[in-house]
């Protein structure tokens, strides 16, 4: 088994409804994507998975030196930005693959599949 | 006997594809496998040479080879788990493939051709780990430094790694897509020996004659696969004509080839080939480009041509695929059975501006239309979008002949 990244990058600031236009493709989204959790669950691909607050609430800190360094803002200053992301564990890439893809559909956005190096 | 190191080399160059396909199955690792295959080919040039090629050369180049792997796995004290697995196990599965699916170098196809990887990656993997070929040779086939392309196939074994892309066959509801990229792949390695990009060599018989020994196994492995069928015969069908093609360095077109020179051998197989595609009924892109190939090697000569057919086909072909080099194809059809103009006006709505054929086919239909200047300039601007040697003669050519 490989555990795998999958995450949801998006705009980095969210509209009204978040990205997705109205508030009836909001909550379609959201139905579709809690019923995408309930089948990883069910499949017993689950680890963990989470939607992200919008890039602007983000604070960088910096403890490399003798006293931290905090900064206001992402990392990067980019117009995307990783919006949420699911940890799974399955047994190869194409399982993730296909994961990635119902995954996409239910959440209205593109997903980055990415192996861990190792899990903690 | 005596066995000289050419005949080693290409006992295990045959071999090659077979046996690290064996090695991934067996020890779940590419570099174990490549680096176990060299040590076995090292022992076959010390003892081949004397003792003789043993019968099963195959099964004692696996045997080595998996010997000298457990050796480094031991040597090494590599605790990885799948490679302590792999010393217990006893591997009894025998050398010869089990069954079409069974086959270890199918799944090694699939995973060198996976959508994960780089499309040029999967190429580059395929005729490293499946045609054996070294990375040298991949590197001057594609004409680019041979550190890159090592780089190139160093990154696409370590995404096979790291990010545990399956050694596995796919699922009959994936099969049909996860073939397709199998069979593109191997088409893009045929087209690049068949009309290399490059000012080397216009041909590259080294990767011409893999893509085909490639799907002749592919073939073996999937017999009932209409469109495995129809890429083999395309490409029987296509390098029939490779002799007739270039002239004096220069490119012929098809209809001023000489047919004499065209291999019937392999236009009788293509043939075969095409008849059974027709009885299986399950048209596809390749078999389309396949029965293309046919209606012109079945022509005596260049005027017998049933063109109606060429065109009827090529619009079949373009509703599966609607891509403008398809269109391309089909407008230089419609050209000898409507004439120059008709072509013309559907070949310059094509976005290929980019494309040496596109420019090239304008040239043509503009020069028998009488249109000098602006064929002269067509002349330039395809020979400005090719390397390839054979081409620029020809192109050069027809250029210098306009008044």
């Amino acid at each position: 088994m490989t555990n795998y990244l999958m995450s949801v990058h998006g705009p980095a600031e969210m509209e009204e409804f978040g990205n997705y236009g109205s508030k009836e493709a909001m909550e379609e989204a959201f139905a579709a994507t809690g019923a995408f959790n309930d089948q990883l669950k069910a499949d017993g691909y689950w680890v963990f998975a989470g939607g992200l607050q919008s890039g602007s609430t983000a604070t960088v800190v910096d403890g490399q030196g003798e006293k931290p360094v905090v900064t206001d803002g992402p990392y990067l200053e980019t117009k995307e930005l990783i919006g949420g992301f699911w940890v799974i564990d399955v047994p190869d890439l194409d399982v993730a693959l296909k994961l990635a893809a119902a995954a996409s559909k239910a959440c209205r956005g593109k997903v980055e599949v990415r192996p861990f190096d190792g899990l903690a | 006997m005596q066995t000289g190191t050419a005949a080693v080399e290409r006992v295990f160059r045959e071999e090659y594809g077979r046996l690290i396909a064996s090695l991934v199955r067996r020890f779940g690792d590419i570099d174990i496998a490549e680096e176990a295959a060299g040590e076995a080919l090292v022992t076959a040039l010390e003892k081949w040479p004397t003792s003789g090629v043993p019968p099963n050369p195959g099964g004692w180049l696996t045997t080595t080879a998996a010997n000298r792997a457990i050796d480094r796995i031991r040597r090494e004290k590599l605790r990885d788990s799948k490679h302590q697995a792999a010393l217990m196990t006893h591997d009894d599965t025998p050398h010869e493939p089990t069954g079409p699916v069974q086959d270890d170098r199918l799944r090694l196809l699939f995973t060198c051709c996976h959508p994960a990887l780089a499309p040029e990656a999967r190429i580059a993997l395929t005729l490293r780990l499946l045609g054996g070929l070294t990375v040298p040779e991949i590197a001057q086939a594609f004409l680019v430094p041979e550190t890159t392309m090592g780089q190139r196939i160093t990154r696409a074994k370590k995404k096979i790694a790291a990010a545990n892309v399956p050694y596995r066959v796919p699922e009959a509801e994936d099969l049909p897509e996860r073939l397709g990229g199998v069979l593109t792949v191997l088409f893009l390695v045929f087209n690049e020996g068949y009309l290399a990009s490059g000012d080397g060599d216009p041909v590259r018989v080294e990767l011409t004659g893999e893509a085909i020994r490639l799907v002749r196994i592919l073939r073996q492995l999937l017999p009932d696969e209409p469109e495995v069928l129809g890429l083999l015969a395309m490409l029987l069908l296509t390098d029939a004509r490779r002799e007739a093609r270039v002239r004096q360095g220069q490119l012929v077109p098809l209809t001023e080839q000489d047919r004499a020179g065209w291999d019937r051998a392999l236009i009788t197989e293509g043939h075969q080939l095409v008849r059974q595609c027709l009885g299986i009924n399950r048209p596809g892109r390749y078999q389309i480009l396949a029965a293309i190939n046919a209606v012109h090697t079945d022509a005596p000569s260049a005027d017998d041509v049933d063109w109606s057919q060429v065109v009827a086909l090529y619009g079949q072909l373009a509703r599966l695929d609607d891509s403008p080099i398809v269109a391309l194809n089909r407008a230089v059809a419609i050209a000898e059975l409507d004439g120059p103009g008709v072509a013309l006006a559907l070949v310059d709505r094509l976005p290929l501006a980019g494309y040496h054929a596109w420019h090239a086919t304008r040239a043509d239909l503009l020069r028998r239309l009488g249109r000098t200047a602006e064929a002269k300039t067509a002349y330039d601007e395809a020979l400005a979008a090719t390397e390839n040697s054979a081409e620029r003669a020809y192109l050069a050519r027809k250029r210098g002949e306009l008044v």
